[in-house]
């Protein structure tokens, strides 16, 4: 399907959920609500589009300059060799999204990484802790104001087995 | 760590790593056991996290390169490539052909020595520590050739944004017809050693097996994913470089199973071997050299020389620089001199070419892409490796994220050991070859 349509059809189907559709190239870039993740995914995933494949979920500190995280997720579709970047932007507060480890497995742990490196809180995620990083590690390394060579003691708390 | 016995068995808990020697680097597996069976298990990873992301934000785009080659330390290569394309993309440049050629080259050099470097340790923890030794021994040649022409064998930080560092070395021929040679030699041993094994095949058939919904699922791709029978290989669907002009397969297995992992990346070595040799053979010649008075001048006394005057006739490069003379620049790099180093011929002697260098290593100077984001992949050795870059104008990048081909190979791992033999974690998690450097980042 040519990004045109699918735009067009997910406009139609989500309306004045999408905030804005663009293309990168041949592949598809859209900006969407962050209440509207699951349904949109779910569509995204399932028929006529199939981008079946989640390549890659990450986050961007975007706090200082507008005032947000952005949450960007790569998918792409094995049948129609198709590449979509949806964006989700989430309040520098409370950043809050629901999870999509019930829709992708790998999912699990690449909100993990994003829960650990920016402080992301993923909703209905089966078990969100630190991935990378130690159990009582203070802070989001991937924050903009985490200074670059701020060093901490090893935990030893939580480090019981 | 919080795996806490779940049934009301008399179950045991053991402890698999970090520091382990069939654990590839260091990873942790929890598992839960009833007997010799796995309940349940928990893989804990990070114990080589070293920050990539967040050093690349405080490094230039030129300086962050050499953190590149130490993701997946077993092909840096195709991390250079990646890195590059990726910022070529974002620059809107393109290199020469013959550096396009040479990069192909290199990448399947490293596509080599990766699957290599897998099934050699896979073989060794099986039991067959004459594949091991095979192996290794085809990856020095391997290693011989990119250590001829980049001058290092593993971190060698060659593949640059809009080109590569330097050109070929003249005789390179011969150390890759040797390399291929042997290569194909070991890969004939190492198939009349295992594929017939019955102690390799105890271990593999039917062990570690994933349907091509679940291993979708969990993101795989690369030797990984081919190995359920899903035709996804990046330098097909999406051809980047000149592989749209290479003629190879993209092998596939059926089972999903550790022997199918094995097997595919044992095919895709001999494409790899094929590609190669093709690159050689089609490897666009060089722009040929003003012959002449070569009279070459030292760089000491061309230094001295420019104070007062022009310096005539090429100036002697170290060693180190060989390969990354002037003359084969238009080679070698692309045309658009913003981006690229400029020649050390000019920085010696001309002051506008030490004003060109002073200014491409400058803090605010050198490499600044316009504002933008790009994601571009490449099939590394472990499947997709793709680079999602965000420029803020500045010569930092705003944020650099490596998706990881590993990460979602080694998340499936608690599911593939399910239910299985203490054992059978070995093998399972050998034909997965996870990469710590890449892993953990």
């Amino acid at each position: 399907m040519r990004p045109e349509r699918v735009i067009g059809n997910l406009e139609k189907r989500f309306p004045g959920e999408i905030v804005e559709a663009s293309k990168d190239g041949e592949d598809l870039v859209l900006v969407i609500r962050p209440e509207a993740l699951l349904r949109i995914m779910g569509s995204l995933k399932g028929p006529p589009y199939s981008y079946k494949l989640l390549l890659d979920l990450t986050c961007v500190d975007f706090r200082r300059d507008a005032g947000a995280f952005e949450m960007v997720y790569h998918l792409y579709s094995l049948d129609a060799n198709g590449r979509v970047r949806v964006k989700v932007r989430l309040p520098a507060d409370a950043p809050l999204l629901d999870s999509l480890a019930g829709l992708w497995r790998n999912a699990n742990w690449l909100e993990r990484e994003v829960y650990d490196m920016f402080g992301v809180v993923f909703r209905g995620h089966p078990d969100l802790k630190r991935i990378l990083m130690y159990d009582g590690f203070e802070g989001f390394p991937l924050r903009k104001d985490y200074p670059l060579r701020r060093r901490q003691p090893k935990a030893v708390k939580g480090n019981s087995t | 760590m919080t795996l806490e016995p779940r049934s009301e068995r008399n179950t045991m808990l053991l402890n698999l790593g970090p520091s382990h020697p069939a654990m590839h680097g260091t990873v942790r597996i929890m598992v839960e056991l009833d007997g010799e069976r796995i309940l349940n298990s928990e893989v804990e990873i990070g114990y080589l996290h070293r920050g990539f992301e967040k050093t690349c934000e405080n490094r230039t785009y030129f300086n962050l390169l050499p953190y590149t080659d130490r993701l997946n330390y077993v092909s840096p290569l195709i991390n250079n490539a990646g890195y590059a394309l990726a910022m070529e993309k974002l620059l809107g440049i393109e290199a020469p052909e013959r550096a396009q050629y040479i990069r192909v080259l290199m990448c399947e050099l490293s596509r080599i020595s990766d699957h290599l470097t897998s099934v050699a340790a896979m073989g060794m923890e099986c039991g067959a520590f004459t594949v091991f030794f095979y192996m290794m021994k085809a990856r020095e040649y391997i290693w011989d050739v990119i250590e001829f022409t980049t001058g290092a064998r593993m971190t060698a930080s060659y593949i640059r944004i809009g080109g590569v560092r330097a050109d070929l070395h003249p005789d390179y021929r011969a150390a890759l017809e040797k390399a291929v040679r042997e290569t194909r030699k070991v890969l004939k041993d190492v198939h009349g050693l295992l594929d017939g094994n019955k102690i390799f095949l105890d271990r593999t058939k039917g062990l570690g097996a994933l349907t091509p919904e679940e291993a979708v699922s969990y993101g795989w791709t690369g030797p990984c994913l081919r190995s359920t029978g899903i035709r996804y290989d990046v330098r097909k669907a999406r051809p980047y470089l000149v592989y749209d002009r290479m003629d190879f397969d993209v092998p596939l297995g059926a089972n999903g199973d550790n022997f199918d992992r094995y097997m595919v990346r044992m095919m895709e070595l001999d494409q790899s071997l094929r590609i190669v040799e093709q690159t050689a053979a089609a490897m666009p010649p060089r722009a040929p050299i003003a012959v002449g008075d070569r009279r070459y001048v030292e760089p000491s006394e061309a230094i001295r020389v420019s104070r007062s005057q022009r310096v005539i006739g090429p100036v002697r490069l170290s060693p180190n620089l060989e390969g990354s003379e002037k003359d084969v620049y238009r080679d070698i790099q692309a045309a658009d001199r913003r981006w690229t180093l400029p020649p050390k011929e000019d920085a010696y002697t001309t002051m506008e070419g030490l004003i060109d260098h002073f200014l491409f290593f400058m803090k605010g100077r050198g490499i600044r892409p316009p504002k933008g984001e790009v994601y571009f992949s490449v099939e590394g050795g472990n499947g997709e490796l793709g680079y999602y870059i965000v420029s803020d104008g500045t010569d930092r990048p705003y944020r650099l994220h490596l998706r990881a081909p590993c990460f979602h190979v080694v998340s499936a791992l608690e599911r593939l050991i399910k239910g299985r033999y203490v054992a059978d974690v070995i093998p399972t998690f050998g034909s997965l070859n996870m990469i710590g450097g890449e892993l953990d980042r």
